[in-house]
């Protein structure tokens, strides 16, 4: 008995490790290390306009979302219904970061599809992209009204994902 | 047959094509050689499993160019290195640091080889043990 005690426990550790492993979901999904850090400050012109600028400071007061996108990313636009869903609920202020994309192309993405974004940050050359630690739009920051980081999706949102992953953490006041 | 081995060459070609920017950042040699070890240790997020070096999706282009401008701005590997693992995460290094996070990760290569040691050990000495000629427990 005692000769394969040893290796049934390494052989069922293994098994913990793979069946783990095989529900971590997204492989590609990283722990983002700005959760529960202050959102990095930054100040960029707007899509719209480029004589405005929209910045971490206006999103104060309130929970949050900033949304990263970009009109080249295919899941942008499936999760884009679910965004003017949402924008037309009410429910948050939704901010967007449109990274590494051509305004022109950016804008007559918002005309034909709708445009979900109280305003849209245009972050042409990435920088603050890399602030964020953005690797793959689109991602999506829950950022509380202390302007710390609550929560951050990688790809596209849905309702399911709304309820489970954002609507929770804001009834708990973001703790987690 | 011929056929096949031209297509190959030929997507070969094509693979070769979409080069990387390769040009040089720095005159200074010392610079350049600083810059490429760098950026063949950062992990390239979008795509997984490239470094930054061997990356050419916009995000690898992106990391080099600010790690080029960090570089020329005077910082140290060091602060490069915070740069990345303050917004990526210990992961966008391919030599983590050791920190209490990361231990495990220096430390279980050399426990699981010493545990099989110890394991090699114990069945060595068990069948020393053993009469000569007595196979009983190998054939179990």
């Amino acid at each position: 008995m005692n000769r394969y005690l040893w290796p049934l426990i390494a052989v069922v550790a293994l098994l913990v490790f793979l069946v783990m492993g095989l529900r971590h979901g997204d492989p590609r999904a990283l722990p983002s290390p700005f959760i529960g850090k202050p959102a990095p400050q930054f100040e960029l012109p707007t899509l719209k306009n480029p004589d405005v600028t929209i910045g971490t400071q206006h999103m104060a007061g309130n929970y949050a979302i900033v949304n990263v996108w970009a009109t080249w990313c295919v899941m942008c636009r499936q999760e884009h219904g679910f965004l003017l869903d949402l924008a037309a609920s009410g429910a948050i202020p939704i901010y967007g970061i449109n990274w590494r994309d051509s305004r022109p192309e950016a804008i007559r993405w918002l005309q034909e599809l709708g445009d979900p974004y109280l305003a849209s940050a245009y972050d042409a050359d990435g920088r603050v992209g890399i602030d964020w630690g953005v690797y793959g739009a689109p991602e999506t920051f829950l950022v509380d009204p202390d302007g710390t980081v609550v929560y951050k999706h990688l790809g596209p949102l849905d309702p399911v994902i709304w309820q489970r992953e954002f609507v929770s953490r804001m009834n708990t006041g973001g703790a987690d | 047959m011929k056929r096949i081995f031209v297509l190959l060459v030929a997507a070969f070609l094509m693979s070769s094509a979409g080069a990387i920017d390769t040009d040089k950042r720095f005159d200074d040699p010392k610079l350049q050689a600083r810059y490429e070890q760098l950026i063949s240790e950062v992990r390239c997020l979008q795509c997984q499993n490239q470094s930054i070096k061997d990356s050419n999706v916009s995000l690898a282009a992106d990391l080099r160019r600010e790690i080029a401008r960090m570089i020329e701005e005077g910082k140290s590997d060091e602060d490069i290195a915070d740069f990345l693992v303050v917004r990526y995460g210990e992961f966008a290094l391919y030599r983590p640091r050791t920190t209490g996070k990361t231990l495990v990760l220096w430390i279980a290569p050399f426990l699981l080889v010493l545990l099989g040691v110890f394991a090699l050990a114990r069945v060595v000495k068990h069948r020393i043990s053993l009469p000569i000629g007595d196979d009983s427990e190998t054939k179990g």
